[in-house]
């Protein structure tokens, strides 16, 4: 640890940290609390229910095809985050193992396009995808990821270029070939990297909205995000008032990235850190 | 349009040269010890080409071909269903006269000034009192409350929107009645048009953790001897902070604040599933509408792709001008550790 401060700093320090997390942490426990309460209660900001009950849960999914829902988002959220771990890996080993010309300028090139903000190509992709007759299905929404994204590209090559060289130099020496130094070699010791990705883009592609607005139509396409906004047009500013209903779908859309949060703390802060830091 | 991604592609690259790590080192005096005949250089260069392939594809059609053609169809009237017909310059004179642009255009820029300084402040106190218990011994709370910061930012934008107009509400919510216990009467954050975006601003807040971890990974790096020879010289706490600290990771503060500006500049998902859809008021409306939520509604509310496109452009333009000049400011500002001054 650094040069230690004096132990009178712990007090306020704690105390505050602890105010923090309170706010940080009570809208998650609040939403929770609330999808618990009947509609009358929703509003009355009580930790605990007065009259708890699980009815919003039993009434969510008989209106709304939740499962579907949840299964689309997964199939989706499990094909991006896939792609992108692999593609990247590849390309980001492409970048951080050879030498070649021209490699200064088209790595600056990836790290240009991660500036690049999305709504630019937000149109013409779209216009890709329609002349493929793609749009409705929920294919646009992982396929581009077969062809690696910068930033992940960026973050792979950062751990890439930490192995020593050599274990890779005498397997070449053994006679494996250079796929087989990436795929039995390499990939193996960035294990850690490769998770970050996933983790990383599975939270993105789990919690997209824009995207699912754009190419998906009908509601049995539909993932959660998507879906949790139809909810919310429905039932809460569609001038029902259910709140009730919308808050409990609400849980039911982030309580699996809490769980994927749990799942893979260590690296969702290694990784975040690494993106800062290494720049 | 090379021209025009210019600074952009300098940027990072230049950021890149000014770190120059000791990996980078050990690999430039490995790559002159590994120079061997043209004919393996040649095959090195065919083997790495494969493995980039897949970005090189990428790249092409999901990046170039859509700002080229993106460009193309800025001069043009296109609904999807007929073909594209070619208007000119039509669209940006359209958009220089219609006010719907200026008034999402301010709308943004409003919440970008707001939000922003307003991010990065509050990630650097929680970063600095993050620090300050793990130098103070407070170790074994430090993972809990880490967690604490991050767990937010794992919420989709959908329930940030609900928790939103729920959590915000201003007869009922719980915000305005925790205000009102220390007497303060809270404002309607969702429905008066000079609330909505600090309203949103707060909210965003929220998903600061990773920002947080960000610039406490900088902070963890700021070698022990400088804040040591800093006590010695009889500098208190602020005064650390002011000379070590904030210099030392004026990098981080950087890049969290150009990363966050331009994600504020495009800011959707959260004020769409607030204030767009069945039931929003008008008035909610005009005050909540966000350049991409503009640029959304005529591409695929309106199908005017053409005028999208040029939207598009415009928002591009605008992006790369204000990062442009952050990095010209931090230029001045900020301090990267081997860089000779």
């Amino acid at each position: 640890m650094r040069s230690a401060s004096p132990r009178w700093v712990r007090v306020p320090v704690l105390v505050a940290l602890t105010a923090f997390t309170i706010v940080f942490t009570y809208p998650l426990v609040w939403l929770v609390s609330a999808s618990f309460k009947p509609r009358s209660e929703v509003f009355d900001n009580r930790l605990w229910p007065k009259s708890p009950t699980v009815e919003n849960y039993l009434t969510v999914w008989e209106t709304a095809p939740l499962a579907l829902w949840l299964v689309n988002t997964l199939v989706v959220t499990a094909l991006a985050a896939t792609a992108v771990t692999l593609s990247s890996a590849l390309v980001a080993w492409g970048f951080a193992h050879f030498r070649f010309r021209g490699r200064g300028p088209l790595f600056g090139v990836v790290l240009a396009t991660m500036m690049l903000p999305g709504a630019v190509t937000l149109v013409p992709t779209f216009l890709i995808w329609n002349s493929l007759g793609l749009v409705g299905t929920s294919i646009p929404l992982w396929a581009g990821n077969l062809f690696a994204s910068a930033f992940y590209v960026f973050l792979l090559r950062q751990f890439f270029r930490t192995l020593p060289r050599e274990p890779f130099e005498a397997a070449r020496m053994d006679g494996a070939n250079q796929w087989s130094v990436f795929w039995r070699i390499a990939l193996p010791l960035c294990r850690p990297a490769l998770v970050i990705t996933f983790l990383f883009e599975a939270q993105a592609a789990w919690t997209d909205l824009l995207r699912p607005l754009v190419y998906l139509q009908d509601s049995s396409t539909f993932t959660i995000p998507r879906g949790l906004k139809a909810i919310v047009d429905q039932f809460g500013t569609g001038g029902e008032s259910q709140w009730e209903v919308v808050v409990t779908a609400s849980v039911i859309t982030t309580v699996p990235m809490v769980l994927l949060f749990f799942a893979g703390q260590r690296y969702f802060v290694q990784g975040i850190a690494t993106t800062g830091s290494t720049r | 349009m090379a021209r025009e991604t210019d600074p952009v592609t300098r940027a990072p690259a230049a950021a890149d040269r000014r770190l120059p790590s000791a990996a980078d080192a050990r690999r430039r005096g490995e790559g002159r010890r590994r120079t061997q005949g043209s004919v393996s250089d040649r095959r090195e260069r065919r083997t790495a080409l494969a493995f980039i392939s897949p970005w090189l594809v990428g790249f092409s059609v999901f990046t170039a071909w859509p700002i080229l053609y993106s460009a193309y169809l800025s001069l043009t009237d296109y609904d999807v269903i007929n073909d594209p017909r070619f208007v000119g310059l039509e669209n940006y004179q359209r958009m220089a006269e219609d006010p719907q642009v200026r008034l999402a255009l301010w709308n943004t820029l409003q919440y970008t000034l707001v939000q922003v300084p307003l991010y990065v402040v509050v990630a650097l106190a929680l970063a600095l009192l993050l620090n300050a218990a793990a130098t103070a011994g407070a170790g074994r709370w430090f993972g809990i409350f880490r967690t604490a910061f991050f767990i937010p930012k794992m919420t989709p934008p959908v329930a940030v929107g609900v928790l939103l107009l729920l959590l915000f509400n201003g007869s009922y919510g719980l915000v305005n009645q925790v205000l009102a216990t220390v007497g303060i009467d809270g404002p309607s954050w969702t429905t008066d048009p000079s609330w909505i975006k600090p309203g949103l601003a707060l909210v965003s807040l929220w998903g600061v953790g990773s920002a947080v971890v960000i610039l406490l990974a900088a902070l963890q790096e700021v070698p022990a001897e400088l804040y040591d020879a800093a006590k010695v010289d009889g500098a208190g706490w602020w005064r650390r902070t002011r000379t070590v600290t904030l210099p030392m990771i004026s990098g981080g503060i950087f890049f969290v604040t150009v990363i966050n500006t331009i994600a504020a500049f495009q800011l959707f998902d959260e004020a769409y599933s607030a204030f767009f859809g069945a039931g929003t008021s008008a008035y909610a409306n005009d005050d909540a509408l966000f350049y991409v939520i503009y640029l959304f509604r005529e591409g695929f509310g309106e199908l005017h792709m053409g005028y999208a496109a040029a939207l598009a452009w415009l928002l591009f333009v605008v992006i790369m001008i204000v990062t442009a000049v952050q990095l010209a400011v931090s230029r001045r500002l900020v301090y990267y550790e081997g860089e000779q001054r």
